[in-house]
């Protein structure tokens, strides 16, 4: 009765029916590469040749570049946001200043490593600084100089998967949308471009930087032309215009009761952006944004001073958070279903959304907010003696899994002699899943809608005929990952989770936008 | 004409460069010799401005090289450098035509130059191509000199040209480097620490010793009439060679017997030094010598041991020793 996707779709047949949206995103990814490529050349070289002229100051400026280099990427792109917004001018400032580090730092060895005699030779034939430079220290130099643009591409392909969180496109849409669609083929159709375009720029530089004399000369003429027609590829896709901008998460971007659902059902036309949910309410604040996908129940509604958009043709059903339990886990631990279920019921949504805004705008820990709520119910209890049995619990990266991480483990703590480990931060639904899946973690919670459309990949059919009914889909859910997996859903927590289009009040207001209906009728307004 | 006063030049506490006044002639050969560190490189940069002095002037021609452009004055001085210096991403052909680019010449003027000097300096065409890597290090320091000819500047400054090559390619050169017309007309001044190089090359020697310069003189002056034990130990270890290098076979022409021509044997110019008519005996030893006076076309004829004594009572009769 359970049937598995009819037909398990290939990576081929991925990338043959995507293959629009993988050309995009793959010149988007070269031309994100290069930009910031060129620019990075642009201010590199001249800034060592410089440091190579004055060696006071050569120390400081490769320290602070060295420094700039350890920064880690996402923070880096973080730092971004307040002062660039979202799109391509963060993303390609922070690739630039990754890439400054290898050019800065090669210009400056290859000059300085020039050798001494040559140079002396080239003043005392009579040229002057400029005819040295251009005619003996650059021309010896190239190698090095060469090198360290080797280096800051590869570099550069890499990070440039991360400029997605950002909404500045590329590869990477497609790899953390996999991620979070438990979509492997479109993890693949993301990373392999991405493995692919490294290989090859690493291996054209390499043959320019073989190049002997003979040839080199016109080689590094006609270098800056490549680069810039690498470059414009970022400009072709994103001609677009629109009244309005949304940005989707990738998961929002992939499933049924998203944006599939919205272009099926409302026929709506915007200009849409993929950004991470990390970045999303914030940039909605900021005004880089206008329409936001997020989750009802979320705590950054308040925080933001967002609205939710009436979904009036019930596109986005609620569906329940449970626990998942591994099988041979609640054999194993024999309180465990008990305990865990103590949660159930006693979280509807408007508890939920409070608990949400404390943790993200009251910047409360979860685990304060958990045992508040827990005594507030009577339900806390001091941890007792572990009897060295350890169950591990697991969780995604966002706050509302935090704090029900936190519930469990305190509950499990007081109620039984288990002890607890949680593994939290497990990045999108296919990383924690797999990682239940591969028996390292026993417990997570999860919602039915994500089981049903990320994990099952329920056929069109089967969906129809749940009807968006939570129970409906509960029933079917539990009953699949018994048979598939061996993995128990327990009782519902209570609270709906169910995805929302959000806009700021403020804005929503002006414009009269109460209704999914309301945007679209203004955005086909001329 | 090259003239320098009280030039002089401090690195820190070094002094490099202590009080140095000279004068080269016009088409003159001035060798500046010394032990390591003694100022020479310094005294020679000092004279294209790769090298500022902290004071006393130098003028070439007349002319305050220090109220000049540098680049502009660099362009009418050859130089050549003990490692040669070539531009290792050049070819030999453009190695050459650097200094004629910067004057800019035009290319047929720049080839006809190439390919003459080429010819000069027993450089094959086929280099023309090739990178220096691809030579030999005798086959650099040609191009190197060639360089440094090219433009045909009125004043050449060598800094060891010579150093980096072995004994066989540097005699070679050497022989080469006498014969070159290129260079007869030429001011030079030669930068070495080697005293056969200098005795051989140069028409006037400066000894130099930490900073300054102890004796400046051609080279018999330097051997018969050193200024002091400086001079004299600098010279000794190879005092006898130096000697019979720099004795002619002219100098002790009024003790050689006077015999008539012989048939059938070796013959020398009496300006050749007692070191040739020695090395002659080398390959012929039972033999007579003929030395021809071109002045006065009269002819003596010697043996080993006639050519010996002559030396000998010359010796004993040279003033000052
Ligand atoms: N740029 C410099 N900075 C500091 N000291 C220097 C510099 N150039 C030369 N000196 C010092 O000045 C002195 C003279 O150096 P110079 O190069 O003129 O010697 P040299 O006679 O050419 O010796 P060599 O035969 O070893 O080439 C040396 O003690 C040297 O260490
Ligand atoms: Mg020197």
């Amino acid at each position: 009765m359970f049937r598995m996707n009819e037909h398990q779709q290939t990576l081929m047949e991925f990338m043959r029916q995507q293959s629009d949206k993988l050309l995009v995103q793959t010149l988007q990814h070269i031309g994100l590469t290069f930009i910031s490529l060129f620019i990075a050349v642009l201010i590199g070289l001249p800034l060592g040749i410089y440091i190579s002229r004055v060696r006071k100051l050569s120390g400081p400026v490769l320290g602070i570049a060295g420094i700039l280099q350890t920064i880690p990427s996402i923070a880096l792109l973080g730092f971004m946001i307040p002062l660039l917004g979202i799109g391509a001018k963060p993303a390609i400032v922070a690739l630039l200043l990754y890439a400054l580090l290898p050019i800065v730092r090669n210009t400056h060895t290859g000059i300085t490593g020039v050798d001494s005699n040559v140079k002396e030779a080239a003043i005392a034939m009579g040229m002057n600084k400029w005819q040295v430079l251009f005619k003996v220290e650059l021309p010896l130099a190239m190698p090095v100089i060469l090198a360290g643009i080797r280096t800051a591409t590869v570099i550069n392909v890499g990070v440039a998967t991360l400029a997605s969180y950002i909404a500045a496109g590329g590869l990477g849409e497609f790899i953390f949308g996999g991620i979070s669609l438990n979509n492997t083929n479109m993890i693949l159709a993301g990373a392999i471009p991405a493995a692919m375009l490294a290989i090859l720029f690493d291996f054209l530089l390499s043959l320019l930087q073989k190049l002997n004399f003979r040839k080199v000369k016109g080689a590094v003429k006609i270098a800056p032309v490549l680069l810039l027609i690498l470059s414009c590829f970022y400009f072709i896709p994103s001609a677009y215009g629109s009244k309005l901008t949304a940005g989707f998460t990738p998961e929002f971007m992939g499933r049924q009761d998203g944006n599939l659902g919205l272009v099926s059902k409302y026929r709506l036309k915007i200009h849409t952006i993929v950004i991470s949910d990390a970045v999303m309410y914030k940039a909605a604040q900021e005004k880089e944004l206008d329409v936001i996908s997020g989750y009802s129940t979320d705590g950054r509604l308040k925080a933001y001073d967002l609205v939710v958009l009436n979904d009036d043709k019930k596109i986005f059903p609620p569906y329940y958070a449970a626990p998942l339990v591994r099988e041979d886990a609640l054999k194993k631990f024999p309180q465990l279903e008990t305990t865990l279920n103590k949660l159930s019921g006693l979280i509807n949504d408007s508890v939920m959304t409070e608990l949400n805004y404390r943790t993200d705008y009251l910047h409360q820990t979860p685990e304060r907010v958990a045992k508040d709520f827990l005594q507030a119910k009577g339900l806390y209890k001091a941890p007792q003696q572990s009897n060295g049995e350890v169950v591990r619990l697991g969780s995604k990266i966002f706050g509302e899994q935090y704090i029900l991480t936190n519930m469990y483990s305190m509950l499990i703590k007081g109620y039984t002699k288990y002890g607890v480990e949680t593994k939290t931060g497990l990045g999108g639904t296919k990383i924690v899943f797999d990682a239940m899946t591969n028996n390292q973690i026993d417990v997570y919670p999860e919602y039915t809608g994500t089981g049903l459309l990320a994990i099952l990949q329920a056929p069109r059919n089967v969906i129809n005929r749940l009807q968006s009914s939570k129970d409906s889909t509960y029933a079917y859910v539990k009953a699949a990952f018994a048979a598939q997996y061996k993995i128990k859903w327990l009782k519902p927590i209570g609270f709906n989770n169910a995805y929302a289009l959000m806009m700021r009040r403020q804005q929503a207001n002006e414009l009269h936008i109460k209704t999914i209906s309301d945007l679209n009728r203004f955005l086909n307004t001329k | 004409m090259i003239k320098v006063s009280n030039l002089v030049k401090t690195f820190g506490q070094t002094h490099a460069v202590n009080n140095i006044s000279f004068v080269v002639a016009k088409g003159e050969t001035l060798a500046l010799l010394g032990t390591s560190g003694c100022g020479k490189t310094t005294t020679l940069k000092m004279l294209n401005r790769l090298i500022e002095p902290d004071s006393g002037t130098i003028e070439i021609d007349g002319q305050n090289i220090l109220s000049q452009a540098p680049e502009l004055l660099r362009r009418s001085i050859g130089y050549v450098l003990q490692n040669n210096g070539l531009f290792p991403h050049y070819t030999v052909a453009e190695n050459i035509a650097i200094v004629p680019n910067l004057l800019k010449w035009n290319k047929a003027k720049i080839e006809t130059r190439t390919n003459e000097l080429l010819e000069k300096l027993h450089l094959p065409k086929e280099y023309l191509n090739a990178y220096p890597a691809e030579l030999s290090g005798g086959q650099q320091q040609r191009v190197g000199l060639a360089r440094a000819l090219v433009a045909d500047a009125p004043v050449l400054l060598m800094d060891e040209p010579f150093g980096a090559l072995d004994n066989v390619t540097r005699s070679k050169i050497h022989a080469e480097f006498k014969l070159l017309d290129e260079l007869k007309r030429k001011t030079i001044i030669l930068v070495t620490h080697d005293v056969q190089e200098a005795f051989l090359l140069a028409d006037r020697i400066a000894l130099m010793d930490k900073g300054q310069i102890v004796q400046i003189g051609t080279a018999a002056e330097l051997l018969f009439n050193p200024a002091n034990d400086f001079v004299k130990d600098f010279l000794k270890e190879q005092h006898l060679q130096l000697e019979l290098k720099t004795i002619k076979l002219g100098d002790i022409w009024q003790y050689l017997p006077a015999d008539g021509r012989r048939i059938n044997t070796s013959q020398l110019a009496a300006n050749a030094g007692v070191w040739e008519a020695l090395d002659t005996f080398k390959f012929y030893p039972r033999e007579n010598i003929n030395i021809i006076n071109q002045q006065t076309r009269e002819v003596r004829s010697v043996t080993f041991d006639q050519l010996m004594s002559a030396y000998s009572r010359f010796k004993n009769h040279v003033p000052h020793e």
